[in-house]
């Protein structure tokens, strides 16, 4: 069973708010799942490659051109950010 | 369907106006209880519709989708239209642009009513996690629509759509038609764009349609699909003219029926209808082979290890800065303050629903430090040796069956609070996206539960880019 500090620990790395009475329900819902995963320990991958692209398709490249957005999408883009100044979005001081 | 009403539509039977209109009216009348839609645009869709009836007016070709109305998952980007994955957190989003595959359906000129509920973010199998309402099954509205596109199969059940765009990740579209009697494609990955679709699992999604038949799903993934440069993922070949491949005969076709579907814990109805409509193809002209696929109990496992990692990486973006819901009104304040972290953490607290937390939780787990290699590179290990399983199978079979769930649309409320419970309705659909391979599901029979027959769905699963075998098979089925 997945600890307490676990489940607060993972929350931190994942930016999400926890309440008090969610972190029992997280440890009993997620260990439950990852029960469920052990079942892999049972097969044999020694030697296996990890598959990386499902159809095998490798590095699609482009030239490194930058192309413009039509002036609607970026208003579009604009209209949508929570706080804008002057047509840019507000963030929150980092530091 | 599609045919038909084009048809009507060329010689003039029809307007696309009237047409519209009866969808709407519709609509107003059923959706009220049912809840298929999220969203309404009846003003474009009006708009639209005069514009294709001018075109046959003046006598100008147009395609086989203009004028029809359809609907679309609000997963997907429509350029001015309010999109929200059924989150709260995109509650006030409108996408600044069109996706790909809803570019090229508008290239078509075809009539879109609306946008369709779903589970949030596509995570569900039942469309319960919506953040903002519960669809209902138009067979039986005690029961649900499947999920996640459980919106667009309610809308083309009820006859609120001529067909719809789903998404599919394990089983998204194929599930939602199996319980609403229709016909549901999950094209091979890198089919169809997916470019402006909201990205859940990159490595699995795929946009494909829900329909009546065969028939109208060739012809909609024939306008979807082909390569796109702004999903590098596409592949090179182009897409087809689907509907051109469907000959009506199955004569010859070699047909897999793996044992490990068909274990003593499917339920024995659905184990009887499957085998009755094996033996249907058998007399089509098929031939059955049994097969064994070794890997096949490890599929679960593999994709809800997957599957949240990418989620909890595609979550990411939800932050409460670029776009949609931000909460930095202090009220939620734990730490104090007013700083970016609190932002984040309130937004996404707030903004997403316990399903969509549960798997950006599990998902975070499996690629944190020291569980990586035991979760995420053990998990894609076995991941090849399943596609291998099917490499191996495909060069003894044309196709591959199985029922599409291990059950017929279940009771609202029944498993929602069971997230397990839930996962396994998936058990026959998730191999598909697992190993990038198309499938097709399909009524094969009905089954009586409180009096009301509901219909049970089989799946093909095809070589990869053998979609027009599996329409082919479909068809031929639905003649016979």
């Amino acid at each position: 069973m997945l600890k307490k500090e676990d489940i607060i620990h993972i929350a931190e790395l994942a930016r999400i708010g926890l309440k008090e009475d969610e972190i029992e329900k997280y440890q009993r819902e997620l260990s439950l799942i990852l029960d469920y995963f052990k079942k892999l320990d049972t097969v044999d991958t020694d030697n296996i490659e990890p598959i990386g692209h499902i159809t095998g398709i490798n590095s699609v490249l482009r030239e490194d051109v930058s192309q413009a957005s039509d002036d609607d999408v970026k208003d579009g883009i604009v209209k949508n950010f929570p706080q804008t100044v002057n047509n840019k979005v507000k963030v929150k001081s980092v530091l | 369907m599609i045919k038909e009403i084009h048809e009507n539509l060329k010689n003039g039977k029809i307007t696309s106006l009237d047409l519209t209109k009866n969808y709407f009216e519709n609509i107003k009348k059923k959706d009220g209880e049912i809840l298929a839609y999220l969203t309404l645009d009846e003003e474009g869709a009006l708009k639209k519709a005069q514009e294709v009836d001018d075109k046959i007016k003046k006598g100008e070709e147009i395609d086989l989708l203009a004028g029809i109305p359809m609907a679309v998952k609000d997963n997907m980007c429509v350029k001015g239209t309010r999109t929200t994955a059924a989150s709260k957190i995109l509650d006030n989003y409108i996408a600044p642009y069109d996706a790909t595959a809803i570019k090229r359906i508008k290239k078509s000129d075809a009539v879109m009513l609306g946008k369709t509920n779903m589970d949030e973010f596509a995570m569900g199998a039942s469309t319960e996690t919506s953040a903002y309402q519960i669809t209902k099954n138009p067979l039986d509205t005690s029961r649900v629509p499947g999920g996640s596109s459980g919106g667009s199969a309610a809308a083309v059940a009820g006859d609120m759509a001529v067909y719809a765009l789903g998404s599919d990740t394990g089983g998204s579209i194929r599930q939602p038609a199996s319980f609403c009697g229709l016909v549901g494609l999950k094209p091979t990955y890198g089919r169809v764009s997916r470019h402006g679709l909201m990205a859940m699992a990159s490595s699995f999604d795929q946009i494909g349609p829900i329909a009546h038949n065969a028939e109208d799903a060739a012809i909609v993934l024939s306008r979807i699909a082909g390569r796109d440069k702004k999903d590098a993922t596409t592949a090179q070949s182009g897409g087809k003219f689907y509907e051109n491949f469907l000959q009506g005969t199955v004569k010859g076709m070699k047909i897999g029926v793996p044992k490990e579907y068909f274990g003593s814990e499917l339920n024995e109805e659905i184990r009887k209808i499957s085998f009755a409509a094996l033996e249907k193809f058998k007399a089509m002209g098929a031939e059955l082979v049994e097969l064994e696929i070794p890997h096949n109990e490890y599929a679960l496992p593999i994709y809800y290890i997957l599957v949240p990692s990418e989620v909890s990486s595609n979550m990411a973006r939800f932050d409460g800065i670029r776009y949609g819901l931000s909460v930095d009104d202090g009220e939620q304040s734990k730490i104090g303050g007013g700083t970016l972290l609190e932002t984040y953490l309130d937004s996404r607290e707030i903004g997403f629903g316990d399903e969509v937390k549960r798997r950006i939780m599990l998902g975070t787990y499996a690629l944190s430090a020291g569980y990586y290699d035991a979760y995420y590179k053990k998990a894609q290990k076995v991941r090849r040796l399943l596609r291998q399983d099917f490499e191996k199978a495909f060069e003894k079979v044309d196709v591959i069956f199985s029922p599409t769930a291990p059950e017929v649309a279940f009771k609202i409320g029944e498993k929602i609070l069971d997230p397990l419970q839930m996962y396994l309705s998936d058990i026959y659909t998730i191999t598909a996206n697992l190993i990038g391979a198309p499938a097709i599901s399909f009524p094969i029979g009905k089954l009586n539960k409180d009096g009301v027959d509901l219909p049970v769905g089989g799946q093909l699963m095809g070589k990869w880019f053998g979609e027009e075998e599996l329409l082919n098979a479909v068809y031929t089925f639905e003649k016979n």
